[in-house]
């Protein structure tokens, strides 16, 4: 059974320490440690977009590395735009953040717009091998189009700006980041709170029924998917920004399982959840990743546990687990 | 374009066709049988080449490591599915998804561990080396080979499936679970063995084409991806659909690869036609897989009509 009260202050602690921790990195001089904490809060923000799909619609989507990879493109690509001057369809780069991000959410959410309009024809194990085909299929041209890297990736000699910020700065790219992922968590918040997001949920639980009281799943759905995509999408333009580099590998398949795994680790649908999985995921990677390269064994090994026996993830185990259905 | 190339690329089509439904039949039967995705299925593939690539480099012959990589895989589906699948049958696909995701990964390191981070390399067996004359071309004797011995294990999969009593077993396992438990077939058996029969045909795959490609770690899952878009092609739980399916996806992939970069070059500069051509060949079986979705969202051949 859940515990409001419980889950309102592990949330609490969640969103504050990691504000806390870089705050106290800043004074003690340890900009690795910003920048590790830069990452949870992204790839937190992307697993806040797969939650919206997963969570609450209930939409096992194995290809979000194509929407996260698409938004680190379109930085990259927006950026290589604005160094060469060259225009891009007829329009000018950009390396500014608030442009690059509202055409990092169109992108990804209008081609998940488009793959979520065929993989919803179907449903199930259906919907998960399709998904993973698509993104596998936009990985494939991403490395075999060679204008933008192909292979090797293209690099953001400097990043994008932000109005008033310097993001060179690891303080102040993490303080961008931070402020992503909690209106991202907010986003999230309110969806679930609203009309929408009970007809989603709904949907979820008995499609049939609810379509006997006048919901469309299949639009419901659509729509949630697509914005899923976008803010996954924005997160990854923000990871380009970050690593200073849009890698083919953004879109590859190990990202999409990493995302549903940040999920899973955090607690399937709670607004908090990917916080939580992020910076698990990314705590594990480094302190084993220093210990062994075997690492990943022991994540597979961890987990097999969680699937087998500590369902609901961490804000499951402290806060009780959700009720679904 | 000569025919002979033409002709040459179509047999490479069948020859990964055929290398495709060995993995799509067993996953496709596992969907079918026990409802699970199983994302390792990869792995298994994986784990058929390397241990054919080790057992034949110590014993010198192919044959031999053929049947340990055939051997290991079974092997390894047996104990994946009585330690870890089976408690996962009743659940749902995300549980599924994860579980078999973090098999993936400990295969993956496993792997690495046990054989080295480098890639090992398969000799082709002397007897199937050197080039065969067909009339229009040359042919590598192996890779025809490839295709007989696809050809002959999908003959014997079908005979399997429609002619014994375990193939009849199989059948009534996907129509009806519960009832062939009441009726006192062994359903916990039957799932180990079909699992272990489909890890086998993926780990024969695996040690097939290791042979003409590198056994690496990692080369499992784009072919797990590849036999996924069979499955929604061919229909879930389908042998026939892994067949058309396979054949379709194998083909259109290598002639596409081999006609688009040439059929853009009638009206582009050569390197642009290359770049084109190249990046939309390498979309085209999804967009295969997208053009089945709208006509028939069920597969050409479902096995639950």
């Amino acid at each position: 059974m859940r515990n409001e009260h419980r889950e309102y202050a592990v949330n609490a602690v969640l969103a504050l320490g990691l504000l806390a921790v870089p705050l106290w990195a800043l004074w003690a001089n340890e900009p690795f440690t910003i920048t590790l904490c830069t990452r949870i809060a992204v790839l937190a923000l992307a697993g806040v977009g797969l939650n919206i799909a997963l969570g609450l619609g209930g939409m096992v989507s194995f290809g979000h590395a194509a929407f996260f990879g698409l938004g680190g493109y379109v930085a990259g690509i927006l950026a290589q735009h604005a160094s060469s001057g060259a225009p891009i369809l007829g329009l000018p780069g950009s390396n500014q953040m608030l442009v690059i991000w509202p055409v990092a959410m169109l992108v990804a959410g209008t081609v998940a717009a488009a793959i979520g309009a065929l993989s919803l024809r179907t449903t199930g194990i259906f919907f998960i091998m399709i998904t993973l085909a698509f993104a596998q299929m936009v990985y494939y041209f991403a490395v075999s189009w060679p204008a933008y890297g192909g292979e090797d990736g293209l690099p953001i000699y400097v990043r994008n700006r932000f109005p008033g910020l310097n993001t060179m700065r690891p303080w102040d790219l993490f303080v961008v980041s931070w402020g992503l992922l909690m209106a991202g968590i907010g986003v999230f918040a309110l969806i679930r709170g609203s009309r929408f997001g009970a007809a989603l949920m709904a949907i979820r639980q008995n499609p049939d029924r609810a379509a006997s009281v006048g919901i469309s799943p299949f639009g419901v759905q659509l729509a949630a998917f697509a914005l899923s995509g976008a803010i996954t999408g924005l997160a990854g333009a923000l990871m380009a920004d970050l690593s200073r580099f849009t890698s083919p590998s953004m879109l590859a398949w190990p990202m999409s399982g990493e995302l549903i795994v940040i999920i899973i680790l955090g607690g399937v649908g709670r607004v908090f959840g990917p916080v939580a999985g992020a910076a698990i995921l990314v705590g594990f990677e480094v302190t084993f990743g220093g210990m062994t390269e075997h690492w990943k064994l022991w994540l597979g090994l961890v987990l097999l546990g969680v699937v087998l026996f500590a369902r609901g993830g961490l804000l499951g185990l402290i806060a009780g687990r959700e009720r679904l259905g | 374009m000569s025919a002979a190339l033409f002709f040459e690329q179509l047999l490479n089509g069948l020859q990964f066709g055929l290398m495709l439904f060995l993995m799509s039949a067993g996953l496709t039967l596992v969907f079918g049988v026990m409802g699970l995705i199983n994302l390792a299925h990869g792995s298994l593939y994986m784990l058929g080449a390397f241990f054919c690539a080790a057992a034949a480099s110590a014993t010198g012959n192919f044959w031999l490591g053929l049947i340990a990589g055939t051997a290991a895989a079974a092997a390894a589906g047996a104990l994946i599915e009585t330690a870890i699948l089976r408690r996962l049958y009743t659940r749902d696909h995300l549980d599924q998804v994860l579980a078999t995701y973090a098999l993936i990964l400990i295969l993956t390191e496993g792997t690495k561990i046990v054989f080295g981070p480098f890639p090992l390399y398969l000799n082709t067996p002397t007897l199937l080396q050197g080039t065969v004359n067909l009339g229009l071309t040359e042919y590598p004797l192996y890779r025809l080979a490839l295709i007989g011995f696809g050809l002959a294990v999908a003959l014997g999969l079908s005979l399997l499936i429609t002619r014994t009593r375990l193939g009849i077993r199989i059948r009534a396992g996907e129509n009806d679970r519960e009832m062939i438990a009441a009726l006192g077939v062994n359903i916990r058996a039957l799932y180990t063995l079909v699992f272990a029969l489909g890890a086998g045909l993926a780990g024969l795959a695996g040690a097939l084409v290791g042979a003409v490609q590198a056994v690496q770690v990692g080369m499992g899952e784009p072919v797990l991806i590849l036999a996924f878009v069979v499955i929604v092609i061919g229909g879930i739980g389908s042998i026939k659909g892994a067949m058309v399916g396979a054949l379709l996806v194998g083909i259109i992939d290598t002639m596409g690869r081999f006609l688009l970069p040439r059929a853009f070059g009638l009206f582009l500069d050569p390197s642009q036609a290359t770049v084109v051509g190249a990046a939309l060949a390498s979309m085209l079986i999804y967009l295969l897989m997208a053009l089945i979705l709208v006509l028939r969202p069920q597969g050409l051949f479902p096995a639950h009509a």
